[in-house]
Order: C-alpha cells, then structure tokens, then sequence
C-alpha cells in the first residue's frame, strides 16, 4: 500500500524554492494574458460603438499606467511563450526509429514558426 | 475495459468519469494560440500603437481598424485568438488556487473560471458580428 498522498501544502510552498516560485510566476501569466484580453474585447467593442467611443478609449488605453500594464502584461506572456515551447519535448515524444528526437530539435521549430507568425500578424496591421 | 484491472492513474481523483479531459484539451489549445500570438498582440495594441513606432499611428486611426476588423477572416482570427486563451487562464488559475490552498472551494472555483471565460467568448462573437 502508497501511503496517502498528503495534500495539505498550504498556500506558501512556492516560496520555498527558486523552481516553484518560477512555476508561480508561469501560472500568473494567466492573471495578466486574461486581463489583457478583457481590456482588448472591450476595445473591440469600442470599434463597434464608432470612433468617438474608439478615440476616447484608445487615450484610456495608452495612458501612462496603461502602458506600464501592458509592458508587464508582454514580459508575463513572454514567460509563458518560453515556458510553453521549452515543455514541448516534455508534452510530445517524437522516436525516430530507435532514438529519441533530441529536445533541442522539438523546441527551436516553434520560435522560426512564432517569429513568422509574428511578423505577418505587424504586417497585417500595418501595412 | 475493467475498472479492477486499470489503476487510476491520478491518486487523488475518485475515478471514474471526469470532465477534466475536456478542460485540459481547451487549456491546451489556448496555451498554444497565446504562446504564438499574444507578444505580438500586446506588442501592437499596448506599446507599438500607444508609443506611435513606425506606421502605429496610421495603422491605429478608426477608419483602419474598423475595415481590418471588418474582414471574415481576421475575425475569425480574432475569435480564436480571444476565446482559446481564455479558457486556457481560467484552468490556469482555478488550478493555482486550488494548488495556494483554496482547495475547500473546488467547484465553486472551477464554475466561476469556466463561466467567466464561456461569458467573454460570447461576447466576444456578439461584439465581432456587430462590427
């Protein structure tokens, strides 16, 4: 027989250890993409209402302490791009006959196709 | 298949039927859309716009927006780019703060992330239909 597994950890584990407080800080990237979005669906609703509501919402937008939210918001959605492509070997085992697809091989793929998607989405907007 | 013979395989669920599996799917795919697309969303809308870098302040105007948005096709985009994403931090966060000890709250937690997220991308196909 397992011993019982024990849950109670409390709510400070993750100050604990540098690694868990990394793994915190990868889960709080959901804080601040879904508040990100919240602020760019009403946006996209602005759009809606006509350029008036749009205009006065983009000053909202752009603001001093607007801006410092949204470049907390691009360091957190970075951690969580790195995080992510860094766990696809880990989600994903590729075998090549006998062996094993090198990690390296599995991850560096999603940064060319992240850096072409990035670019044609710039191109998009500000073409 | 035989529930005797199978082990669970997650020792702290009762087993047995879960909805976790669909969760986890959407957590997934959303994590996927916003490890490619939310740098460059935040990028554009957050900094490059408020900032006016480059062609920004032409690209930001209403006449602009609203005749990209107004194309099938980047709504779609935008749709995808919206939804997946949140259903992906709301499993995020319900699950942290289960794991942070709100773990009494379970179900409540799970309801009011999922609910939240299925409210915005209603929203959000009301709001992109409209444009």
């Amino acid at each position: 027989m397992k011993p019982p597994l024990n849950r109670n950890m409390g709510s400070t584990w993750w100050l604990s250890r540098g690694a868990y407080f990394l793994i915190m800080l990868r889960e709080l990237s959901a804080v601040f993409i879904a508040a990100y979005l919240v602020f760019f669906l009403i946006c996209l609703y602005k759009v809606g209402q006509g350029p008036e509501a749009y205009g006065a919402y983009l000053r909202f937008l752009w603001s001093p302490g607007m801006i410092l939210f949204h470049l907390v918001a691009l360091a957190f959605a970075l951690l969580h791009m790195v995080t992510w492509f860094n766990a696809t070997p880990k989600a994903v085992r590729v075998w090549r006959g006998e062996e094993r697809v090198p990690p390296a091989l599995m991850i560096g793929p999603n940064y060319a196709v992240w850096a072409v998607i990035t670019a044609f989405i710039i191109w998009v907007v500000l073409k | 298949m035989s529930a005797h013979t199978v082990p669970n395989p997650l020792p702290h669920s009762k087993g047995g039927r879960t909805h976790e599996p669909f969760w986890w799917s959407l957590f997934s795919a959303g994590g996927v859309v916003a490890a490619f697309v939310m740098p460059v969303l935040i990028f554009l809308t957050g900094l490059a716009g408020a900032f006016g870098w480059g062609a920004a302040q032409e690209a930001f105007t209403y006449d602009h927006i609203a005749n990209l948005i107004s194309n099938p096709l980047i709504k779609i985009f935008l749709f995808v780019c919206v939804s997946l994403p949140l259903f992906h931090c709301a499993h995020r966060i319900r699950h942290s703060l289960v794991d942070v000890g709100l773990g009494g709250i379970k179900t409540p937690l799970a309801v009011v992330s999922y609910l939240s997220a299925a409210v915005l991308t209603v929203f959000c196909a009301f709001v992109l239909l409209r444009i």
